[in-house]
């Protein structure tokens, strides 16, 4: 208790004499702020694109693909696959219609509303049970298109991003004309980013034949039984030749290379920020050390260990990189939470709506950082503080 | 230890050198110093003279390079850092000729710094605060800061800091040396009353004659050697 006791009289002294030092202090924690907000800034687009990908599949959601393929862009199944699989007794119904679309879809080219410049946009060919089997799905404006017409609906995050996509325009894609009938939301998943339209249409328009990509349903519950269960029924039935996965499965895997890239892009520019801002807070508590010799010098003199003064120069350094952290952290969530941009899914080569997510996680770590750096930086000013012969001390000061 | 050796000093053969660069310079030579409990021993010499050395290790802020010091009886240059610091705390009080004291902290807390060191309750360490304040006359500055005060009253908030722990042995360098004549002599006045009264062992450097006529013994250092007799 005493120790403490000790620590904490040391520590008041030592916060107390901030102002005197309120340039180096400010500059200190002003840096740690820009590393924190940068970091959690640029981790939290990783975080938005990662939870869009992922809020797009339920536990009870399933895609089947052919056998092989990676994603949607390289499945194939026929007309005859896609039926075998609608027949499962195992997908359930919704209001009197089994939870199961057969889909395919292409990338089309749209000019995007801020730049002009065109990029790629899905365009999703999809059965009746559809919506069921996405169950964040929400018509907010217009209508659903009507099988067999030129219409589509489009995910309200393509319609941000790209023009010509408001309700009742119509855009040409080759020889075909569009006419936007609704916009959908999905509980922010990444159906938002795409443009849904009739699959019989889709092939025809497309020349697909008969052919789709994948087929997405429902099963009765998420539990790891069923899925296997269902899993094993099509994979062993001699007529097809599939691969079977969970939708929030795949879309894990999906978001994978783009997270991670963001990750370590943003994990490397918070490293090489905080390289700076550590030395930024050396070089602030080195000298908070020798503006305060003449003082840990007396304290040293009257019986104070050099335990309590060590702390105390960790402790003054943590509190301007907590204050910094704060700062930074505090600026990243008004800044950046929710601000909502694209960017290119490398799995599908078309553009994902998202909005960047300042998580408490992200907030956490930015702060666990902040603090890191303030003990870093505070380490060897507090060891030379201890190491000070007190008598040279008190004559130089 | 006993009671009776409480405020002795005994320095036996006492060498101190330091280095500068590749130069070894001698500052204390085999140097014997005797002072007895409740005197009040002024220590006069030219700046270098190693006076503030001599006090240094007295007060265990430095070590002698040979020979042995004992205060209280207790030979202090054999104990580890930590021990030292916590053997300061019980038995020296340092009055610094700048005062020293922690410009954030009000004149009580600055006195009660010290009592952080002890077993002493928040109630009791209030009580030794105030002791200490009536001791020096500056009651009525309890809540002052160093900057709201003069160089006298900053020197009796010294002082009492000083004193607060009731060690047996104050050492002052230079109490009076930042002072006018009239607060110098009643810092002066303040130290003989506390070595009369109280029975503290005091040792004062200074330069001032007319300071050092206070105390009951004069020595003076020269080159690293003691003498009764200033150098000619």
């Amino acid at each position: 208790m005493k120790l403490l006791s000790q620590v904490f009289a040391i520590s008041v002294v030592s916060l107390r004499t901030i102002p005197q030092r309120m340039g180096s202090s400010a500059a200190a924690a002003f840096g740690i702020s820009g590393v924190v907000a940068v970091m959690v800034g640029v981790l939290s687009i990783g975080e938005g694109f990662r939870q869009t990908m992922t809020t797009s599949g339920s536990d009870d959601s399933v895609l089947v693909m052919r056998s092989g393929a990676d994603s949607e862009m390289t499945s194939g199944l026929s007309l005859d696959e896609t039926r075998v699989i609608a027949d499962s007794p195992m997908i359930i119904s919704l209001a009197e219609q089994k939870a199961v679309s057969a889909e395919l879809f292409v990338i089309v080219n749209l000019p995007k509303r801020g730049t002009g410049t065109d990029a790629n946009v899905p365009l999703r060919g999809v059965q009746d049970g559809s919506v069921s089997v996405r169950p964040g799905f929400e018509l907010v404006s217009g209508r659903l298109f009507e099988p067999g017409r030129n219409e589509v609906i489009v995910g309200a995050g393509a319609a941000r991003e790209f023009s010509s996509l408001n309700l009742g325009d119509s855009f040409s894609i080759g020889q075909n004309d569009w006419e936007v009938v609704g916009i959908f939301t999905s509980g922010g998943g990444v159906a938002e980013s795409e443009i849904w339209t009739d699959a019989s249409i889709l092939q025809s328009a497309y020349r697909r034949g008969s052919g789709f990509q994948s087929v997405r349903l429902r099963l009765s519950d998420g539990e790891e039984a069923t899925f296997q269960a269902f899993k094993d029924s099509l994979t062993s039935d001699p007529r097809l030749n599939v691969k079977v996965i969970r939708q929030s499965e795949y879309y894990s895997e999906q978001s994978a290379l783009v997270t991670n890239l963001i990750t370590v892009l943003g994990g490397l520019i918070a490293f090489l920020m905080g390289l700076g801002a550590t030395f930024g807070a050396l070089n602030t508590m080195y000298s908070s050390v020798s503006n305060r010799t003449l003082e840990i010098a007396t304290l040293r003199a009257l019986g104070f260990g050099a335990a309590p003064v060590v702390v105390s120069v960790l402790v003054e350094s943590l509190v301007l990189s907590l204050v910094g952290g704060a700062i930074g952290g505090g600026f990243a969530y008004f800044a950046f939470d929710g601000f909502q941009t694209a960017t290119m899914n490398w799995q599908s080569f078309s553009q994902v709506t998202f909005a960047f997510n300042v998580t408490l996680g992200l907030l956490v770590q930015g702060v666990v950082y902040a603090t890191l750096i303030g003990l870093v930086g505070g380490c060897f000013p507090a060891w030379r503080a201890a190491r000070l012969p007190i008598s040279v001390a008190l004559r130089a000061a | 230890m006993s009671e009776n050796n409480s405020g002795t000093v005994s320095l036996r053969a006492v060498c101190k050198n330091f280095r500068r660069g590749s130069e070894e310079i001698q500052v204390l030579h085999t140097l014997d110093f005797e002072v007895q409990a409740g005197e009040f021993v002024a220590l006069m010499g030219p700046s270098g003279s190693g006076k503030s050395t001599l006090l240094n290790l007295i007060g265990g802020l430095d070590r002698p390079s040979s020979g042995t010091v004992e205060v209280s009886g207790e030979p202090i240059d054999r104990l580890s850092d930590s021990r030292l610091a916590g053997w300061r705390a019980r038995h020296i009080g340092f009055v610094f000729q700048f005062y020293n004291l922690m410009p954030t902290l009000s004149a009580d807390r600055n006195i009660d710094l010290p009592l952080l060191l002890t077993p002493l309750s928040k109630a009791q360490r209030r009580e030794h605060v105030s002791t200490a304040l009536s001791v020096v006359g500056m009651e009525h500055r309890a809540k002052h800061y160093p900057r709201q005060l003069s160089g006298g009253e900053q020197q009796r908030i010294g002082i009492a800091r000083a004193i607060v722990t009731d060690p047996s042995l104050l050492l002052c360098d230079e109490p009076t040396g930042d002072l006018d004549r009239k607060s110098g002599d009643d810092i002066l006045e303040l130290l003989s009353a506390l070595n009369r009264e109280q029975g503290k062992t005091i040792i004062m450097v200074t330069h001032d004659p007319h300071a050092a006529a206070k105390a009951s013994r004069v020595i003076y250092l020269n080159k690293g050697q003691l003498s009764t007799e200033p150098e000619e």
